[in-house]
């Protein structure tokens, strides 16, 4: 090699060099942090993917941890100034993570709060405090009734649309063995999976009730709605003809994949393992409604918030990343990949959207759904588990069990109330 | 400096300075964490707040809690159950194995291989095992021969036992290979000597072979006891959408404090039953050696 080939070499490694610092002086990045659900991630890969494309001075790191680990990681990381810029949150934690100062307020010129009032659905206002939002959701859930197309069509009933004729086709699919075992159920029921939330936000206020009042501070279910809505509940796997059994296959979603239960109530986010079982076909309608016509239904969401980590361009980096991921665009890509609903009536309830065969009973379910302020939500459900426990194994009176539950979800509430305030 | 001290006092030096490396581990893995969820029983703390001292509210709590109470008797339960329970399965079951020579490495390898399972995948076949028609094995059977089902995890009474099952089977192994090591190192000279004397089959396990294990016997008893007071795996991964269900009847003192701390993230409440599982194992542990110790 020549004296003047090396000479050239030199320069050239040195101006790519200088090329490849001058980029990195103005390239951001920016963390953003979410729990593990391979939907989830998948989704919103293609969410960093078009944002990248848009803003090619931005990149965005994900990183995902198990659901157990996640709020642990987080509490750790950002006042250590080590985690995420953006990160996704559950909305019932959003007053602990206020409280402990690890997110901040959005700007309210990019997001001002009249704005959003209108344009999300209306339970998304429980992420405002005054004039800012601390957080917004790219998508929300809601239940609906999953049924067995095969199971349907074997006993000869149509998809159930008000709660007699849910009880009804249930019957018909319930199947018994020679000892009265029951070996298929006409439909699921268990209060560790999703009908917790059915019983409180949807069985209670069809019966005319409120389950909680004060903004979610003091339990009102220890009524007459209540006890009907529970004894509703509790008809489905007491007595003889009972369509069901608590524990049945394990865990009612199992029961339902296997193709042994008629039907099963259950959140958007269970379309995706549906879609993956093998030789399952089912369809899914909107929660029964009561013979007047009364619907309700529960809903939830995960939110996206700039942490108090992020500063300067990372700030700024970060706010265009929540515009991107809510905006409508992101919101379908949520939809498509994930199966959960967009935030916004604008996006979800377009007509392709609200009469899809899949997704349309969950967003028509998101006009009168309902979301539950939970201070523990695992705890909470605990207490409704106990309060169905107690009626079948120990005999005791639904009066006094649903009494007992209404006490011991007051005291936690009390207690998580009395702490933050302090 | 160094240079001045005697071979004596040399060797002090090396050995404070091989010792200094356990000493920094177990000061900071062991002793800090200890100490400090020490502090936090007498604090609040949801983890991403601030802590504040709340002296012993989390105690007074803890002793008004009928929760607590039921989940105290019932880390006691598979205690006062599954220690004596595993030890005489175990000794039986060594004791024959020691004396059989056709097929004894398999028949070993057998007993030992529990042992080596994951709790969690073993536990997770038992709860297989004990659903009801249609899926559960032993339901099934029963359902076969036209016996009625049996609730296993379903029950307030029998939920414990049945969890209790796999947890004892899963030990045996280990306690298997220490009692046949324990009764392999019996000197062959004093079975000897009471055939010579014409001693029977009783007295010799009862004089010679039960006193010479003691060693052993201590080993084993407060191992296990601890493995019992500190029970987790089995119950959670079987009553994993009820945890300790149903109705708190198979729930362990540690499984309340995971819930404590990483459900309803109470860490000082969450400590405040960390101390007591300490102060038990402490006082169960000391008992157990006192007892069992040769006078």
């Amino acid at each position: 090699m020549s004296f003047f080939n090396v000479k050239a070499l030199a320069v050239a490694t040195a101006t790519s060099a200088a090329a490849l610092f001058s980029t990195a002086a103005h390239a951001v990045e920016i963390e953003y942090w979410q729990y593990f659900f391979d939907a989830r991630v998948q989704a919103m890969e293609t969410l960093i993917g078009n944002f990248q494309e848009a803003n090619p001075d931005i990149t965005v790191k994900m990183t995902h941890f198990p659901y157990a680990d996640y709020r642990t990681k987080v509490a750790a990381a950002i006042p250590a100034g080590e985690g995420p810029d953006v990160v996704q949150l559950f909305y019932g934690w959003l007053n602990d993570y206020v409280a402990a100062d690890l997110i901040q307020p959005l700007p309210a010129d990019v997001f001002p709060a009249s704005k959003i009032d209108e344009e999300f659905f209306p339970m998304v206002q429980a992420m405002k405090d005054g004039d800012a939002y601390w957080a917004l959701p790219t998508a929300v859930r809601s239940l609906a009734l999953f049924y067995n197309e095969r199971l349907l069509e074997e006993a000869g009933v149509e998809p159930p649309t008000t709660m007699d004729e849910m009880i009804a086709a249930a019957k018909a699919m319930t199947k018994r063995d020679g000892a009265g075992n029951l070996t298929q159920v006409g439909m699921t029921a268990g209060m560790t999976a999703q009908d917790h939330h059915w019983w409180r936000e949807g069985l209670i206020r069809q019966f005319g009730g409120e389950p909680y009042v004060d903004d979610y501070q003091t339990v009102n279910y220890n009524s007459d709605a209540g006890l009907e809505a529970l004894n509703f509940y509790a008809s489905l796997f007491s007595g003889d003809d009972a369509v069901s059994a608590i524990g049945f296959m394990d865990e009612p979603q199992a029961a339902f994949k296997a193709g042994r239960a008629g039907m099963h109530i259950d959140g958007s986010f269970r379309i995706g393992s549906l879609n993956n079982t093998r030789g399952l076909k089912w369809g899914v309608t909107e929660l029964p409604a009561t013979a007047d016509g009364t619907r309700s239904n529960y809903s939830s969401y995960w939110v996206n918030a700039i942490t108090t980590k992020a500063e300067g361009e990372k700030y700024d980096a970060a706010v265009k990343f929540m515009e991107y991921v809510t905006s409508d665009e992101a919101m379908q890509v949520w939809l498509d990949v994930v199966g959960e609903l967009p935030a916004k009536p604008s996006v979800g309830l377009t007509d392709a959207n609200s009469n899809d065969p899949v997704f349309g009973p969950f967003i028509k379910g998101l006009a009168y759904a309902n979301t539950t302020k939970f201070a523990n939500e695992s705890g909470q459900r605990q207490l409704m588990v106990e309060m169905v426990e107690r009626m079948t194994l120990q005999g005791m009176s639904a009066e006094e069990s649903l009494a007992i539950a209404a006490e011991a979800e007051q005291k936690i509430l009390d207690e998580y109330y009395n702490s933050a305030s302090n | 400096m160094y240079r001045n001290l005697t071979i004596r006092q040399k060797q002090i030096v090396w050995a404070w300075a091989f010792l200094a490396i356990p000493i920094l581990f177990y000061s900071v893995i062991r002793f800090y964490p200890t100490g400090n969820a020490i502090l936090i029983s007498f604090q609040d703390w949801n983890l991403l707040g601030d802590r504040t001292w709340t002296g012993f509210d989390n105690y007074q709590k803890l002793f008004g809690d009928p929760v607590f109470w039921k989940v105290f008797k019932n880390t006691f339960v598979y205690l006062l159950i599954g220690t004596p329970l595993s030890l005489i399965i175990s000794f039986v079951i060594a004791y024959h194995l020691d004396q059989v020579r056709f097929m004894h490495g398999f028949l070993r390898m057998l007993y030992f291989l529990p042992f080596m399972t994951s709790a969690v995948a073993m536990a997770w076949v038992w709860r297989w095992f004990y659903q009801p028609v249609p899926v559960g094995l032993f339901n099934n059977a029963l359902a076969g021969i036209g016996i009625p089902q049996f609730p296993f995890l379903q029950s307030t009474t029998w939920a414990l036992p049945s969890v209790l099952a796999p947890a004892v089977w899963a030990g045996l192994g280990f306690q298997v290979i220490i009692f046949m090591a324990g009764l392999r190192a019996i000197p062959r000279s004093y079975y000897e000597a009471a055939r010579i004397d014409g001693v029977s089959w009783w007295t010799v396990l009862w004089e010679i072979t039960l006193p010479l294990l003691k060693p052993t016997i201590v080993f084993i008893v407060v191992f296990s006891s601890i493995g019992f007071l500190r029970i987790f795996d089995h119950v959670f991964n079987m009553t994993t959408n009820n945890p300790g269900g149903p109705l708190n009847s198979t729930k362990p003192l540690v499984l309340m404090i995971y819930e404590t701390a990483f459900s309803a993230f109470d860490m000082g409440y969450a400590a405040a039953q960390t101390v007591v599982l300490f102060l038990v194992l402490l006082v169960v542990s000391l008992i157990q050696l006192r007892i069992l110790r040769d006078s």
